[in-house]
Formats: C-alpha cells, sequence, structure tokens
C-alpha cells in the first residue's frame, strides 16, 4: 500500500473512533437521561485533606450556563447512589444514597444496601447526616453526621475540563489534532454537586474499594416486575 | 328552617377551617424535615464511574441499556462491544502492556478502583486507578491509553487536548469544588 493511502486509512479509523466520543465525561451520554436530572456527569473519589477520609462527588446536570443555575433542582423522586464494592467483586457491600427533601439532602449510610443490583431501597433508618441545599450565590452549607459523614450539596463549577470543540472538529474532519494550547469547553459551566466525606473507618478494611454512581427513581411500586 | 340552614353553613365552615388546619400542620411538619419515598422500588436510570467509558465504548443503540446495567453484569453483556470498538481504533497495545483483550475486559466493568491507604490518583505516573481527583487530567490519560501506543507516544496530535487543567482553581478544604460561574 501506498504511504498515503495507509495515512488516509488510519485518519478514517481516526475519525470513526473519536466520532464515538460525543460528549465526555459523561455528560449527556444516552438517550434516555439527556438533560434530565438524573443524568450524571461525572464521579470522583479521592483521599480527603483529613487522610482518614474519602471524599466522593457525583455531579449530574451539566453545561449548566451561569444564568440557568439558579433555577436547577435537585428531583425529589431520584436518589444519587454511590455504590462501593469492599470485596472486589464488583457488587456493591456499601451504598451512600443520597435524596432532596424539602430544600435538605439527606445522606443514608454507607450501609449495606437491601438488595443489590439495578433496584434499590431506601435505607430509611440509616440517616447520616442532612444538610440546606446550597443556593446559587450562597456561601457552602455543610452538613455533619454523628458518624463523621459530611454533606454538600448544590451549584459547583463544573470540574471537568476538555476541548470538546476542538474534538468535534477532529471528527468532522476540520481539523487532524488538537491545538496547543486547547480550550476548555466546559470552562464557565456549572453543575448540581453533592459531595460526601466519609471515614475511611466506615468503608472496610480491604484496602481497595471499587466505587460507581447511579441515579435511581422512585417508581411509585413497592416491587417492580 | 333557614336558621338550620344557616347553622349548617357553619358548621360545614367550621369543619372546612379544621381540615384547613389539619392540612396546614402536615404541611409545616413535612417542611421540617419529610421523608423520601421509602417503601417504593427505586430504579437504576444512569451508571457512571470512570469518565467517558459509556460515551466512548458503547454504541449509540446500546448505550441506554449500559446505563442501566450493574456493573458485575456489564462484563457478560458488553465485552464483546469494547473489543470491537478498540479493533476499529487499530489498538494493538498501550503503555500499560494491556493487549486488546485484557485492555477491553478491564474497561468494560465501569468501576472506578479507588485506594483507601494511599495516594488517590487517575494515573500519574507512579499510582495507576488508585481514584480519581479533581484536578487529575482524566482525558489525556485515556487519549494515551487508547491512541499511544506501547510508549504512549504514537499518534501525538490525539494523546492530549492541552488543557491541562480547570478554568477556576479548587479548594483544598471541603467541600473542595470551585464555587459556580
Amino acid at each position: 500500500m501506498k504511504k498515503s493511502k495507509i495515512f488516509m486509512i488510519t485518519m478514517l479509523c481516526l475519525v470513526i473512533t473519536i466520532a464515538g466520543i460525543m460528549y465526555a465525561a459523561d455528560h449527556i451520554d444516552a438517550p434516555a437521561i439527556t438533560n434530565k436530572p438524573t443524568d450524571i456527569t461525572d464521579v470522583y473519589v479521592f483521599r480527603a485533606q483529613d487522610p482518614n477520609n474519602m471524599v466522593f462527588v457525583a455531579n449530574t446536570q451539566g453545561l449548566l450556563s451561569p444564568v440557568a443555575t439558579a433555577d436547577a433542582k435537585f428531583d425529589e423522586n431520584t436518589m444519587v447512589e454511590l455504590n462501593i464494592d469492599n470485596t472486589g467483586d464488583n457488587v456493591e457491600d456499601l451504598v451512600i444514597q443520597c435524596i432532596a427533601k424539602n430544600g435538605k439532602m439527606k445522606v443514608y449510610g454507607p450501609a449495606a444496601p437491601k438488595v443489590t443490583g439495578t433496584i434499590s431501597y431506601l435505607n430509611v433508618n440509616k440517616l447520616s447526616t442532612q444538610v440546606d441545599i446550597t443556593r446559587y450565590g450562597q456561601e457552602p452549607q455543610i452538613g455533619i453526621g454523628d458518624n463523621g459523614v459530611k454533606v454538600f450539596a448544590g451549584p459547583r463549577d463544573d470540574p471537568f475540563f476538555f476541548d470538546l470543540v476542538q474534538f468535534r472538529k477532529v471528527i468532522s474532519g476540520e481539523a487532524s489534532s488538537f491545538n496547543n494550547p486547547g480550550n476548555d469547553t466546559f470552562a464557565g459551566t456549572n453543575v448540581m454537586a453533592l459531595v460526601v466525606e466519609v471515614p475511611k473507618s466506615l468503608l472496610g478494611s480491604n484496602g481497595t474499594i471499587n466505587v460507581w454512581a447511579e441515579t435511581k427513581t422512585a417508581t411509585g411500586s413497592t416491587t417492580v416486575n | 328552617m333557614k336558621q338550620i340552614f344557616q347553622y349548617t353553613c357553619l358548621a360545614s365552615l367550621i369543619i372546612l377551617a379544621a381540615c384547613r388546619k389539619n392540612l396546614n400542620d402536615k404541611t409545616d411538619a413535612m417542611k421540617a424535615g419529610g421523608v423520601p419515598p421509602q417503601n417504593e422500588a427505586y430504579v437504576q436510570g444512569d451508571q457512571m464511574a470512570r469518565p467517558a467509558i459509556n460515551t466512548v465504548f458503547v454504541g449509540t443503540s446500546r448505550k441506554d441499556e449500559f446505563n442501566t446495567t450493574a456493573p458485575s453484569a456489564m462484563n457478560a453483556a458488553f465485552y464483546n462491544d469494547f473489543v470491537n470498538k478498540l479493533t476499529s481504533f487499530g489498538y494493538t497495545t498501550n503503555i500499560l502492556g494491556l493487549d486488546k483483550n485484557t485492555f477491553a475486559g478491564v474497561l468494560v466493568t465501569d468501576v472506578l478502583n479507588a485506594s483507601t491507604t494511599g495516594v488517590t490518583s487517575f494515573y500519574n505516573g507512579t499510582q495507576v486507578l488508585t481514584g480519581r481527583a479533581l484536578a487529575d487530567d482524566v482525558i489525556d490519560v485515556e487519549l494515551t491509553l487508547i491512541f499511544g501506543g506501547a510508549t504512549g507516544a504514537s499518534n501525538p496530535g490525539l494523546t492530549s487536548d492541552h488543557v491541562d487543567g480547570n478554568d477556576k482553581a479548587f479548594l483544598s478544604s471541603f467541600p473542595y469544588m470551585a464555587s459556580p460561574h
């Protein structure tokens, strides 16, 4: 094959590849959740300022403009569930369930789930703490439970950064590479943030955890067929 | 007769007022706290751990399905999709030395590994997937792992977007994220 042909095929492969990456990290990643409060944009798990604690961040409702941010709300029928596997089988051993009610974010757990998998029930007797949902422009409100669990809920700057615009130019064939320096498409946008800090002693003693976030919506029914 | 009617009306008003008061009391009690739906089943609508997994590796027709699959069931349901996607990328190996099938197997179960004993980083040259800090340049890491080949030096125009940090400084203390714009 001629070099130019190899180059063309390579470029074509790259274009096809990159065409799959329309929105990142997980902002509006699938049809059913796009522009809904159930859309998780990013998940972060990191050691806290106090090294005895871990921090879990689950952001939802990405690409909020400053103008739209004051009206953004958490859905009172949708819990953000942080799932924690501390035995290495990718099945949750602990869940932290966060759900808004009357202007407050309530945090249940970490505690063993009533059932594992795609359906959950609220660990209603495991309330760790709650906090007033911070309003746009207000100083961060912080809830701290007797068990040391801390929570913040409200609008924050989207911590994700990525030159999505240039990426799309590469996809469409207008460009063959990223620019240097790039331009952060997510600059100036907000998310509805949920930050939960948890003493490591509540997370098991395996040394490693596997974490994922889910949004789960109340169905109005006690059972699911 | 007229009087009876008036008394009835009065009684009705009093009962109505009493009902209204009860309603108000209930509303006030809810405002003081209130319990979210507590006996209902909550059904999964979205799932996410590592950045951009569903976005990049799952075809449009199965994206909703991926979001509503438990991580422990992802390998069985989506492994072939991930292998095929890596094939279409021309993937052979990466700086972690993972061949295509191994890399697909790592990616397909969308959980974020995190260390509860040490430094937490998506990738910093020493730590590999020990968490995800706010400042971690996860896109460059993923682009490098997918396009960078065995040394990370292949396709240099595609292994970094050259956006290396957030537009606002993070906080050193809780809640860590920057104030909104």
